[in-house]
């Protein structure tokens, strides 16, 4: 799995610049030297690798380890490497309410899981909306994590003027707070590690040739109001009964994306990927979806490309019938990623917008042969390739799946991928 | 009045329903007639349903505004025999090592609001469960649920100790979750997928209703 003769640049700053350029030209919609291909992978790095996710999540020169193994492999123009391997040590310490993993409820093999909660109750949009930092302080932490329980003592800071200070900090002798104050601090310094290992290991791969595929993580403004605060259930239900407190939040919500994104401004390879999860098709309506989705995203969209993001709209479900919507987006600086989705319709509709990736669907790499991975990729080449503007990659987060399988997919986008 | 009911609780008007349900059981009315127009209600937010008229929120609500009023009705059918005849029993679950529960609640939901008797095991549910409820309770159905590709595996082996405890051939299975489809149906050694909660509704109904063993 070489670059192929002729076209191999001899450094790896060439290389790097390479491959930069080969996904920065995909989103102005240029042609560039072949269809770039890279993608988030959960477990599969490590499952190459031959480490379980646990020890990964545990030891993070076991998970950076693992994903050079990888990277060295399968040589993908960009790369997560091991954020998606999450800190066991901190959240065990912090007492993740929400959250199950390999070690922790899970098997040691097993991919970490979300558990769907009510963290903001239906009645307390008002206060998310007055103070969401205060809310998150003093309600979300102490609820998300059981060993910062205590902070939900804590006087709210935007009381601090004048001489209210002093109330505030005397909300540090209760000795609730003090022991959250003691758990944090001990967390924070595991997380510290954690962090130290990433940049680590971005430094590594530069040196080797190879951009970082993130800046930054953000989620739609639906999302973000509805993944850890209401829950689907929570914020699906409030579309009937209170839609005005949904309007108002992801409203509010949309300087939240923006800010989860703007750090993403001024790397090389801007790229903020913002999980869609509660907007797809099946989950609620045209009608919902231009009402309560769409207005709130696409601000964030544009307040990201305004900040010189490229925000990589990660679709996680069936978004076909929104395709309409997704044109509306400033041209040639986004990139959409599908998972279920009529490509040659995606192709057809945002060819002259926006970049698109993805598709390749995860079933087909666990249970399909390398030959149905090679025809699978090829028609998406043929489909959406045409004068650039697709980044080969899986449906969803990659998990398991067969090695033959992962290694046809890069393969053939090396091979058939490239424009002549 | 029971017309009434079963309008508001079909336009999904939560606050309307509960309070012509309260007015019916305080007036001495029939509480087997509340139930009844629920049942139609809720027959029509299926529709609505499966004609993508509805999705997601309204179902949600749907199914709160019916544990509303069971509630309400509950101390009045003391006795009587609220046993309504059922199409066909399912045994439903997310298997082993996934704990994802959205799409399973919503499933199980719509059956039992098709008249199914619906035995819901709750996630991560091990094979040898699956075994054992199907021995106790002989369902015609089983229902898979799995979001991650590690349920593709799981499910597998988990029709393997169907077929081995010897239970295969009384059992139709379907599975259910985003990343299934035909291919990993043949995988599996499932009888069919369903992309959503009305393909489960329309599944269960033609094997039940076809007689298909």
């Amino acid at each position: 799995m070489t670059e192929l003769a002729g076209t191999a640049p001899t450094t790896a700053e060439d290389l790097y610049q390479e491959r930069v350029q080969r996904i920065l030209d995909c989103v102005a919609l240029k042609e560039p030297d072949r269809v770039p291909i890279m993608g988030p992978y959960e477990l599969f790095p490590y499952q190459f690798a031959g480490v379980s996710f646990k020890d990964a999540m545990n030891d993070y020169a076991i998970a950076r380890e693992a994903c050079h193994t990888f990277l060295d492999a399968f040589q993908p123009d960009a790369d997560f490497g091991p954020i998606l391997a999450y800190p066991a040590k901190a959240m065990a310490m912090l007492d993740v309410k929400w959250f199950r993993w390999p070690g922790h409820g899970l098997a040691d093999n097993t991919m970490y899981q979300f558990i769907e909660g009510e963290y903001m109750t239906a009645d307390e949009y008002d206060e998310f909306l007055y103070d969401p930092s205060h809310f998150m302080l003093g309600k979300w932490l102490p609820r998300s994590f059981g060993s910062l329980e205590g902070l939900a003592g804590w006087p709210p800071a935007r009381l601090m003027m004048w001489f209210g200070w002093t109330g505030l900090l005397a909300g540090m002798a209760d000795p609730g707070v003090q022991q959250a104050l003691r758990n944090a601090l001990e967390a924070g310094e595991e997380l510290g590690r954690w962090f130290g290992s990433i940049g680590q290991y971005a430094q590594e791969i530069r040196a080797k040739g190879y951009p970082q595929a993130f800046a930054a993580f953000s989620w739609a403004p639906f999302d973000i109001v509805g993944d850890t605060l209401r829950g689907t259930r929570g914020i699906l239900s409030d579309i009937v009964r209170r839609p005005d407190r949904v309007l108002a939040a992801a409203s509010k919500a949309v300087q939240l994306c923006v800010e989860y994104a703007s750090g993403a401004a001024g790397a090389d390879l801007p790229l903020c990927w913002i999980w869609l999860h509660k907007g797809s098709e099946g989950f609620i309506s045209d009608a919902q979806f231009r009402k309560f989705y769409w207005p709130s995203l696409l601000e964030a969209i544009e307040g990201m490309v305004e900040k010189g993001v490229i925000p990589v709209v990660y679709c996680e479900g069936d978004d076909t019938s929104r395709l309409p919507y997704f044109t509306q987006v400033p041209e040639k600086s986004v990139i959409f990623h599908m998972a279920v989705m009529d490509m040659r319709k995606a192709k057809e509709l945002l060819g002259d917008v926006a970049a698109i990736s993805g598709n390749v669907p995860n079933r087909l790499l666990l249970t399909g042969t390398p030959d149905d991975v090679r025809d699978y990729c090829k028609g998406l080449i043929d489909t959406c390739g045409e004068g650039g503007g697709y980044i080969m990659d899986t449906s969803a987060l990659l998990d398991e799946a067969r090695v033959e399988n992962v290694r046809a997919m890069f393969d053939v986008t090396r091979e058939y991928g490239v424009y002549r | 009045m029971r017309e009434e009911l079963t309008a508001a609780i079909a336009d999904i008007r939560e606050d309307d329903a509960l309070e012509l349900a309260r007015t019916m059981v305080d007036r001495g009315g029939d509480p087997r007639e509340v139930l009844e127009a629920c049942r139609e209600g809720m027959s029509l937010v299926g529709q609505r349903y499966e004609e993508k008229e509805y999705f997601l929120p309204e179902l949600i609500v749907a199914g709160d505004m019916l544990r509303s009023i069971a509630e309400l009705v509950k101390p009045r059918l003391q006795g009587e025999d609220g046993e309504a005849s059922t199409l066909g029993t399912i045994v439903i679950g997310t298997v082993e090592g996934d704990i994802h529960d959205v799409g399973k609640d919503i499933v199980a939901f719509m059956l039992d609001s098709n008249n199914f008797e619906v035995i819901d095991l709750g996630v991560d549910v091990p094979a040898s469960r699956f075994v054992e409820e199907i021995s106790a309770r002989s369902p015609e159905i089983v229902a898979m649920s799995g979001f991650l590709t590690l349920a593709f595996d799981q499910m597998r082996s988990t029709v393997a100790a169907i077929d081995e405890a010897g239970l295969r051939d009384r059992v139709k299975i379907m599975i259910g979750g985003a990343p299934m489809d035909e291919t990993v149906t043949e995988y599996i050694g499932a009888d069919a997928y369903g992309s959503d909660a009305s393909a489960a509704v329309t599944l269960a109904r033609n094997w039940v209703e076809g007689g298909e063993r």
